[in-house]
């Protein structure tokens, strides 16, 4: 059962990092700020929610499962948030003469 | 076990370093106030590692409070790009 | 490999400081700042420092951050005058030698210490069962040293009437900050309506776990300060002016009562701010629960910024 659950949080974390590479390299390489914007959000999203994933097995309580739970609800809510607003300046940016 | 998730913290952390090149170039300043997003969740992801890593519990409670606030830098400067718009507000609020 | 990360932060931090310094334009130096405080957060927690890790988070990771953008606008019309006055070659080399000479001296006496360097961590954990709180850096806070927190909120009181005083004549005692208005179904209302319960949640839940494991006042303090900026900026609520009676009651609130138990302490236990035995974590919580309002009020205030429209009764 061990080491199940530790190949469950190794190939969970993993996946994670490989969604932070994909994320990272997104920003530094589309072409322009909306498509940049695209792919930072994949590393808020699925980069985070694996590693969060990987890391509950280990966990020592349930207060600490509800705060990791907790903690990647709230990077998607402020993630979601902050991408609509810096989308909507580049919007305004760009309109405006 | 514990020097895999080590591993993965310098992992990411690496990957966020790579990210800060785009404070560096970002020919707009929304580009690099999504490299300083992008360091928040990869902060966050690593502190969490590390946590997991070390077995220190009370990393969680500042991995908690990043999370809060990540998007309130992104938010000022959202209000920012808008500032023309907001001084007329502001104006003929105090005429 | 704990060498490899130690050595990237510390890399890391030294590059995005001189990004920070040496970068042309304010908003890119303002970010490069960000970024170095969420860093710098991860450098606390490689220290063992948790606590000062939390306030770190909470400090420069936001706060600080929202403070800087919001100047970096208001300078952005002058910008170019403020750069067209840069001090000339020598003056910037003098005070590049005076700066490398001061960190020389700090590095000196840093390496000089002798090891294990000289600390009373060994009196505070063998004395820490008297004062029935299980954080240390909460024993030493409000218990061992309660005399050092108790002049810090006087002082931040004094810094929040430093902030007034760069009120205009005409907006003296009136609201601080420009009106802010948002689109009531926008995005920023919604997180404005949904952030706010959830940040209070968790500000009380660090100030509560304070007693026994990394967290406090201060940095539930400065999370409830975060949350009502947050509805501030999204429009939903306006700053209250500063000539308020409420208000200034509750500034001075948490260090009268803080006096107020030291005067307790020097005719019950014999010295001012000495806790009689057995009364330590009540006068402790009670402490706490006094100047956690007045934390967030002075910390709120200070980010609003001085007053800038008159109040209008």
């Amino acid at each position: 059962m061990n080491l199940a659950l530790d190949i469950f949080t190794i190939v969970a974390v993993t996946a994670g990092a490989v969604f932070f590479l994909a994320g990272t390299l997104g920003l530094l390489r589309f072409p322009d700020s909306l498509t940049r914007l695209h792919a930072l959000t994949k590393a808020d999203n699925l980069g985070l929610g694996l590693v969060i994933l990987g890391l509950l097995p280990r966990i020592d309580g349930v207060l600490t499962g509800f705060k990791l739970a907790f903690v990647w609800l709230l990077v998607l809510l402020s993630g979601a948030v902050a991408s609509q607003l810096i989308a909507r300046a580049l919007r305004n940016r760009d309109r405006r003469p | 076990m514990a020097e895999f998730l080590f591993a993965a913290s310098v992992f990411v952390l690496a990957m966020v370093a790579l990210g800060l090149a785009r404070i560096l170039h970002g020919p707009d300043d929304a580009d690099r106030m999504m490299a300083a997003q992008l360091l928040g969740t990869g902060g966050i992801a690593a502190l969490l590692l590390l946590g997991a890593a070390t077995g220190e519990a009370a990393i969680v409670d500042v991995a908690l409070t990043l999370s809060l606030l990540a998007a309130f830098a992104s938010i000022a400067f959202a209000k920012a790009a808008d500032a023309p718009a907001q001084d007329e507000a502001a104006g003929e609020d105090r005429a | 490999m704990t060498a490899v990360l130690d050595a990237g932060l510390a890399l890391l931090l030294v590059a995005l400081a001189a990004w920070a310094t040496f970068s042309r334009g304010t908003f890119a130096a303002v970010v490069g700042f960000i970024a170095y405080g969420l860093l710098l957060t991860l450098a606390w927690v490689r220290l063992q420092g948790i606590d000062v890790a939390l306030t770190e988070a909470a400090i420069g990771g936001g706060l600080t951050g929202a403070l800087l953008i919001g100047a970096a606008s208001r300078l952005r019309a002058t910008e170019d005058a403020a750069r067209a006055d840069r001090p000339g070659a020598f003056t910037r080399s003098i005070a590049a030698i005076a700066a490398a000479a001061v960190t020389a001296a700090l590095a000196i006496c840093v390496f000089a210490l002798p090891d294990p360097a000289p600390s009373l961590a060994q009196e505070v954990a063998a004395n820490i069962s008297v004062t029935e709180v299980g954080n240390p850096i909460t024993a030493v806070l409000l218990a061992f040293r309660a005399m050092d927190t108790l002049l810090e909120a006087i002082v931040l009181v004094f810094a929040l009437i430093g902030v007034w005083s760069l009120a205009p004549d005409s907006a003296w005692g009136g609201r601080p900050g420009p009106l802010h208005r948002a689109d009531p179904d926008g995005m920023l209302a919604y997180i404005a309506r949904v952030l706010p319960p959830i940040g209070i949640v968790v500000g009380l839940y660090i100030f509560w776990v304070g007693a026994d494991h990394p967290g406090g006042k201060f940095q539930g303090a400065t999370i409830l300060a975060a949350m009502w900026l947050l509805v501030v900026m999204a429009g939903l609520a306006d700053t209250p002016p500063v000539s308020r009676r409420w208000l200034r009651i509750a500034l001075v609130g948490g260090p009268l009562a803080f006096i107020a138990i030291g005067l307790y302490g020097a005719y019950a236990a014999g010295a001012f701010l000495a806790y009689p035995l057995g009364f330590a974590k009540p006068l402790i919580i009670v402490i706490e629960l006094a100047l956690m309002p007045t934390l967030t009020l002075i910390l709120a205030l200070m980010l609003f910024g001085a007053p800038q429209r008159e109040a209008r009764r």
